[in-house]
């Protein structure tokens, strides 16, 4: 049960943390809990279909659907993850000099949700998939025992979801001056970091050469396989034997994406509209 | 989307040409890895076949080989190891991890 537990806790953790982040990030946005409840469930849906096509998504492309599969959904979150950071990098700055009126201001994000629920989606989809396929071998092996595993399962599930929750309401507490520019870094790092796994699983499907392999080897330190592991391949693509290719990936998408928000903050620093948050009561 | 969808299928038949690696295989029976000690020559790129006899999907995962792949109740998947460096890389199957253990040596 206790085995059961860790595996699905381990599994949930990585969506989690992105869910968690991804929701602090969009603070402040209005109806952005029905996207974020959209992107969960169009997830788990998704997680479920994925999970019933596994076999047949495992003999695409040679038998390398999985790994394509994977990176492709992870290049889409990266994508989503870079429109979002380079858009906050505008936005941010009026939600940021407009602390005191938050809740009343900032109604031009809507339209920008749908990346929400897309993240969201696809964060969910991937962990999601492999947790259903883990539990639903535990319902169908008629071990016994099988009903201990299920509640060790649901028990894993309720930790990784309080992580996320803990995350989430921990990021709720960093002051408005520094909250975005503590979010972005964050989604930053996060896109970078998935960007690192996607070109993993490419290396993987014999798609990318690896580029030397692997370039550091800091297992013994923090180990793939460990919670803290888990956690940090989550929020920064960690990875205790990454490939050359994985680190090239990582820098790349942080570069682009770090560079995308510059110009942003240059073209509005030039602009009058965006005024610097100044502590001066009306 | 689409430049991506492009980007993947143009990167397809590379993969798909570089056939010619030297194989290997294993198989997955009660849980556990068979044959669980497996040799496979160094300073190649293997292709390696996991066989999953069992009714349960397992997922065949090596942070040491860089390798993460879900193998379905019943059928078969292909990991692309290495080139390896001579030496002992270990892989379990996460969904069962007390009793899926076991080793690749590259010689």
């Amino acid at each position: 049960m206790i085995a059961t537990a860790l595996i699905v806790f381990r599994e949930v953790l990585e969506a989690a943390l992105i869910v968690g982040i991804v929701s602090a990030a969009t603070r402040g946005i209005p109806g952005r809990g029905r996207w974020i409840g959209a992107g969960l469930g169009a997830g788990l849906l998704g997680s479920v279909l994925v999970a019933a096509g596994a076999g047949a998504i495992s003999q695409l492309a040679e038998g390398m659907g999985q790994e394509l599969f994977n990176a492709a959904i992870l290049s889409i979150a990266v994508l989503m993850l870079a429109w979002h950071n380079i858009w906050m990098t505008s936005h941010g700055r009026e939600l940021a000099a407009n602390a005191r009126r938050i809740g009343a201001d900032v109604r031009s994000g809507a339209s920008k949700l749908s990346i929400v629920l897309v993240v969201i989606g696809v964060a969910v989809l991937r962990e999601g998939a492999e947790t259903v396929l883990f539990l639903y071998g535990i319902a169908a092996s008629g071990d016994a025992g099988r009903g201990s595993m299920v509640g060790g399962g649901l028990i894993g599930l309720a930790g990784g979801v309080l992580v996320g929750v803990l995350l989430f309401k921990g990021l709720l507490r960093i002051p408005l001056k520094w909250f975005f520019s503590v979010t972005s870094a964050l989604v930053l790092l996060l896109a970078a970091g998935m960007a690192a796994q996607a070109a993993r699983f490419l290396v993987q499907a014999n798609v990318l050469p690896s580029l030397a392999s692997p370039v550091w080897d800091t297992s013994s330190v923090v180990s793939n396989t460990s919670m803290l592991g888990k956690a940090l391949t989550g929020l920064v693509g960690y990875d205790a034997q990454p490939a050359g290719m994985q680190i090239a990936a990582w820098i790349a998408v942080l570069a682009a994406i770090a560079t995308g928000m510059a110009l942003v903050r240059r073209r509005d620093g030039a602009a009058p509209s965006a005024p610097p948050a100044s502590p001066a009561s009306p | 989307m689409p430049r991506l969808a492009a980007l993947l299928l143009a990167c397809l038949p590379a993969a798909v040409l570089a056939a010619g690696e030297p194989e290997a295989g294993i198989a997955i029976e009660n849980h556990r890895f068979v044959p669980e000690r497996l040799e496979v020559p160094a300073g190649k790129k293997v292709k390696l076949t996991v066989e999953n006899r069992d009714a349960t999907p397992e997922e065949f995962e090596s942070g040491e080989l860089r390798v993460e792949k879900v193998i379905p109740g019943k059928s078969k998947g292909i990991v692309y190891l290495g080139p390896l460096k001579a030496g002992e890389y270990p892989f379990f199957g996460e969904y069962h991890e007390k009793t899926a253990r076991g080793v690749v040596v590259a010689k």
